[in-house]
């Protein structure tokens, strides 16, 4: 059998494909994050707890009211981004004159209480959530056994990713959004309402995370400290990408996945740290990150 | 100005008001109280928690203590799993709210705090919901017992019967800290010492969230069984990705070190099915313990009891057994030593005994988790596959360094 590095080819590819799954969950989560703070210069530390609501919400729905997966998955999104919508207007938009800190707090905070509201209710052991029956059963890849539902998540983060590239690069209200981030005052006065759209993001951003917290209910366990255990390392994705920026996100989520994948194979004790390592590298030559712009 | 501060410092007290720790103080004397120590609501709180208060006020209840001519009250507090608020509950438990025994107290680095405290205090300390073997062996104390379970056991326990079930080749998923080094240690010196093989290991952070990497790995090493050295979340997470990647249904098995029912009971049986464990006490065995499981389930929203909510019953139980003989809870030390010289006897844990080095000893059982149709009503988890003899069950008293002991 063709080895490398004493490692069996069948077994590195199995492991490059678990990685491109894991990273898609980066991608999704730190594109999230990337679009709010390219629009809002909000370091939205409450985006695990968002993720994990939208996990907890599938599981109520699936629970309590019978909707199945396919439904979640359009309606958790929904409803947390609406849930989003009324944080910003409630609290966030007294904070933009400020300074970046006091969003991070504020945020912070919010995520801790959400958290601990879930966790009082829950307990902290988490929530089963089957696979949907379409998509159970494995695929016989002949190097390795992949799981169908794993192959879903991978096709439908990319998608999503796609999709909100293109929404925000090539389309008329993707302008809108650029202009607003670049000077609000100059396009609310061609008549755009800049305030809206700054709502619309942040719950489209939250929207985003919730949706991710939906593809991942059935793979790991429904739990309120979920999102708290990936928010970091997604922080550090952002990092390297260069903050704000999109397709920096998306691309760094996945590779960054892989590269975390390929640590668990050779030296499992470093893939904690992997991602943190290379964004202090990142960070001593390209302090604005791989595909940001120095303001 | 100065208003305006002095608002924020109203804030700021009411705030730590709020946020203080539920402890109830009530100073009188012939009362015995017992305060539950532990993680109410961190990642542990489903293994011991709310429900170890349960079970201890059940316990009380079921004592009738003024048929004894006993007055007895339950305290509770958590420690957050952290080491100095432990001890300083414990502090202030013992004086200023005259509480007499410690029970429960999950989390290996608060009971080794609390431990000392309660010696230099010379009270009473019960362990049911922490495993570290270290308290009857180099940090044992003439005032602690070690109720339910320890590490040393569950590994043992695991690792001799499922080698003996045919489980020959191990390979190891272990959680990369002491705790986790400990547990594969171990059990990987069990199975040799039984005859079998470890065909390879791998350490995985702590937390961790995604397990599939490893269960590949696991996966091609073709060991028939994979030891989960880990607890908690780390287990759930890794048994519920083995269903998803065909592991159990391609032949290999899992063998849980530290599985507590909570933690099959929040898998579910579809991911859980097929998983082996070792367990002190299981709530569907006889009749008084279904009585207890049942109205356990009724007062904590359909959750059955854990070995350890079960511990703390039996451990609570016995307490004031020998308190009532001699109507006097005062001088720590002396209520251990009296009950070491008797048995023990309680409705879930039936007949046992108490070593000199603290070790409440009982037979262990290994259990597999059943298969969905197997499962025939709420809580029916487990089948019995052996039982592993009181006299077996635990780390040999010679073998854990016990001062207690060598001073003998």
């Amino acid at each position: 059998m063709a080895t490398l590095f004493d490692v069996p080819l069948s077994a590195l590819t199995g492991q490059l494909m678990l990685g491109l799954v894991n990273g898609s969950f980066y991608a999704i989560l730190s594109l999230g994050l990337a679009v709010i703070f390219g629009m809002l210069r909000i370091i939205n530390f409450a985006h695990g707890a968002f993720f994990m609501m939208g996990a907890f919400f599938s599981w109520m729905c699936l629970n309590y009211f019978g909707v199945n997966y396919w439904w979640s998955l359009l309606l958790v999104p929904l409803t947390v981004g609406i849930v989003g919508v009324v944080i910003e207007r409630a609290l966030l938009q007294w904070l933009y004159k400020l300074d970046h800190l006091y969003g991070l707090l504020l945020t912070f905070g919010m995520a801790l209480i959400i958290e601990g509201v879930f966790r009082n209710e829950f307990g902290v052991s988490g929530q089963p959530y089957a696979v949907p029956e379409a998509l159970k059963g494995a695929m016989n890849l002949g190097f390795m056994f992949l799981p169908v539902y794993r192959v879903w998540v991978i096709v439908a983060s990319l998608a999503v990713c796609a999709l909100t590239w293109f929404m925000i690069e090539r389309t008329r209200l993707g302008s809108y959004l650029r202009a607003a981030t670049e000077n609000p005052a100059l396009t609310q006065a061609f008549g755009i309402n800049v305030p809206v759209m700054v709502m619309l993001t942040y719950g489209f951003g939250v929207a985003l995370a919730s949706f991710a917290g939906v593809l991942a209910a059935p793979v790991l366990q429904v739990s309120p400290m979920m999102g708290s255990q990936l928010i970091i390392v997604v922080f550090a994705v952002v990092v390297i990408g260069g903050m704000g920026s999109i397709f920096g996100a998306i691309i760094t989520g996945l590779s960054l996945g892989v590269i975390e994948g390929l640590a668990k194979l050779f030296y499992p004790e470093v893939s904690a740290t992997i991602v943190f390592i290379i964004m202090a590298i990142v960070l001593l030559f390209r302090p604005a990150g791989l595909f940001g712009r120095a303001e | 100005m100065i208003k305006q501060l002095n608002t924020h410092l109203r804030k700021i007290c009411f705030g730590l008001l709020v946020a203080a720790p539920a402890v109830q103080a009530q100073v009188s004397d012939g009362v015995v109280r017992i305060g539950v120590l532990n993680d109410l609501s961190g990642t542990y709180a489903g293994l011991s928690g709310p429900g170890s208060v349960w079970a201890a006020k059940q316990a009380v209840a079921d004592f009738e203590p003024e048929k004894h001519g006993l007055k007895v009250e339950v305290v509770a507090a958590d420690h957050q799993n952290k080491p100095d608020v432990g001890a300083s509950v414990a502090r202030r438990w013992f004086d200023v709210d005259k509480v007499d025994v410690i029970v429960d107290v999950p989390t290996s680095s608060v009971i080794l705090a609390v431990n000392e405290v309660v010696r230099e205090k010379n009270k009473v300390l019960l362990v049911s919901g922490g495993g570290s073997s270290d308290l009857t062996g180099k940090a044992c104390s003439p005032n602690t017992i070690h109720w339910t379970y320890d590490t040393w056991a569950l590994a043992n326990g695991t690792g001799k019967a499922v080698v003996g079930s045919g489980g020959k080749s191990w390979f190891f998923m272990t959680a990369d800290y002491a705790f986790g080094h400990a547990l594969e240690r171990d059990t990987a010196s069990v199975v040799e010492k039984s005859g079998g093989t470890v065909m390879g290991k791998v350490r995985h952070p702590f937390p961790g969230t995604d397990f599939s990497s490893y269960l590949l790995q696991a996966q091609a090493s073709g060991a028939q069984i994979i030891g989960l050295a880990n607890a908690g979340g780390d287990t759930i997470v890794a048994v519920k990705q083995a269903s998803e990647f065909g592991i159990t249904a391609g032949g290999q098995k899992l063998a849980g070190l530290l599985v507590f029912i909570s933690d099959v009971q929040a898998l579910g049986l579809e991911a859980a099915q097929g998983l082996m464990l070792t367990a002190a006490w299981y709530w569907d065995m006889n009749d008084a313990s279904r009585e207890f499981g049942r109205a356990f389930a009724a007062a904590n929203g359909g959750k059955f009891p854990t070995m350890a909510q079960a511990g703390v019953y039996s451990a609570v139980t016995n307490y004031l057994r020998t308190v009532a003989v001699n109507n006097d809870d005062g001088n720590g030390a002396e209520v251990v030593a009296r009950m070491k010289a008797v048995k023990t006897e309680d409705k879930l844990f039936g007949e046992g005994s108490i070593r000199a080095d603290g070790r409440k000893i009982h037979p262990l059982y290994l259990f597999e988790v059943k298969k969905p149709s197997e499962s025939k009503y709420p809580g029916d988890y487990y089948k019995l596959l052996s039982t592993i003899p009181a006299d077996e069950a635990f780390r040999p008293m010679s073998a854990g360094g016990c001062s207690l002991v060598t001073l003998k």
